[in-house]
C-alpha cells in the first residue's frame, strides 16, 4: 500500500493526512516533498496526522526526524496525530517518542500550539 | 507447526528487493502458525536487515547480490542475510539512542531488527560483506 498525503487548514494549523506505509523509496521522498512544500509556502504550525499509517520503517521514523529538525529550523513546530500502536512501540525502541509531541485529539492538537 | 520449511535465494540490490524478501518471510510466518505480532516483527526485522545489506552494504543498484536463507522449523524461524559489500563493524556504529544521535536521519535499523528477534548475529561474510543471522522462536509453541 502506497502512501497518500493531503494537507488541510485548521485555524491556521497545516494538518498533513497520511495514509499507508512510510518505508524507504517513494513513501520517504513523498513525506519529504509534502513536508518542504509546507514549509516553502511559509507554514509554522504542522500536524501530521498518522491515523491511517499502521507501517513504518526506520527509513521512514527517518523521514519524520528529517523534516522535524527541517522545520524547525524554519521556525515551524511539527507535531504528532494519531500514532498507531505499532508505530507508537517504534517510537518507545527508538527514544523518538521523546522528541515528538503526540496527541490523539485533533482538536487538542490544533489548540496545543 | 511440525513441517521444516527452507528458502534459499540471491537477490538484486533494489528496492524491490527488499520488499520482496519482507513479504516472504512475513507469508513463511503466517502459515507456520507465528501470530500476528510476530508475523509484523519478523517482516520488519527482515526488511531491515535487507535495507542495510542492499543500501549500505552493496550500495543500492550495484551488481551485487545479496544471499538470502530462511527456514522455519518446529521451534524458530532463522533469516541469514549476505551481502558483498566492504563489510560492517558495529562497534564503529554510533548508539542511535544516544544525545544527538537521536535527531540523525538513519541509523535505527539495527536498533529495530534486536528488539524484534530474539537472535541477532551480525559478522563478516564467507569472503568480503556481512553476514547476518536472525532467529525468531515461536511464541506458545506455534
Amino acid at each position: 500500500m502506497s502512501l497518500s498525503t493531503e494537507v488541510r487548514q485548521v485555524n491556521g494549523v497545516s494538518i498533513v493526512d497520511m495514509a499507508g506505509r512510510i518505508v524507504l523509496g517513494e513513501e520517504t521522498g513523498k513525506v519529504r516533498s509534502t513536508i518542504r512544500g509546507l514549509l516553502e509556502g511559509g507554514a509554522t504550525k504542522v500536524i501530521i496526522n498518522l491515523g491511517g499509517v499502521s507501517y513504518i520503517d526506520s527509513s521512514g521514523l527517518g523521514e519524520l526526524v528529517s523534516a522535524y529538525s527541517t522545520a524547525q529550523r524554519s521556525g515551524c513546530v511539527v507535531k504528532l496525530l494519531n500514532v498507531q500502536a505499532k508505530v507508537q512501540d517504534l517510537l518507545q525502541i527508538t527514544k523518538l517518542y521523546t522528541v515528538f509531541e503526540s496527541h490523539t485529539d485533533e482538536a487538542e492538537a490544533v489548540a496545543s500550539f | 507447526m511440525t513441517d521444516c520449511r527452507k528458502l534459499r535465494l540471491n537477490f538484486e540490490s533494489t528496492l524491490a528487493s527488499i520488499d520482496a524478501a519482507e513479504l516472504i518471510v512475513e507469508r513463511m510466518a503466517q502459515i507456520s502458525g507465528f501470530d500476528e505480532d510476530q508475523v509484523y516483527q519478523i517482516g520488519m526485522g527482515v526488511r531491515e536487515t535487507m535495507v542495510n545489506a542492499i543500501c549500505h552494504g552493496n550500495q543500492l543498484g550495484s551488481p551485487k547480490t545479496v544471499s538470502f536463507d530462511a527456514s522455519i522449523d518446529e521451534n524458530c524461524m532463522q533469516v541469514i542475510v549476505t551481502d558483498q559489500g566492504e563489510g560492517f563493524d558495529e562497534s564503529q556504529v554510533a548508539d542511535p539512542l544516544a544525545g544527538e544521535q537521536l535527531m540523525r536521519g538513519s541509523g535505527r535499523g539495527l536498533l529495530i531488527v534486536r528488539a524484534f528477534f530474539d537472535e541477532v548475529e551480525v559478522g563478516p561474510g564467507s569472503g568480503s560483506g556481512t553476514r547476518v543471522r536472525l532467529v525468531k522462536y515461536c511464541a506458545q509453541g506455534a
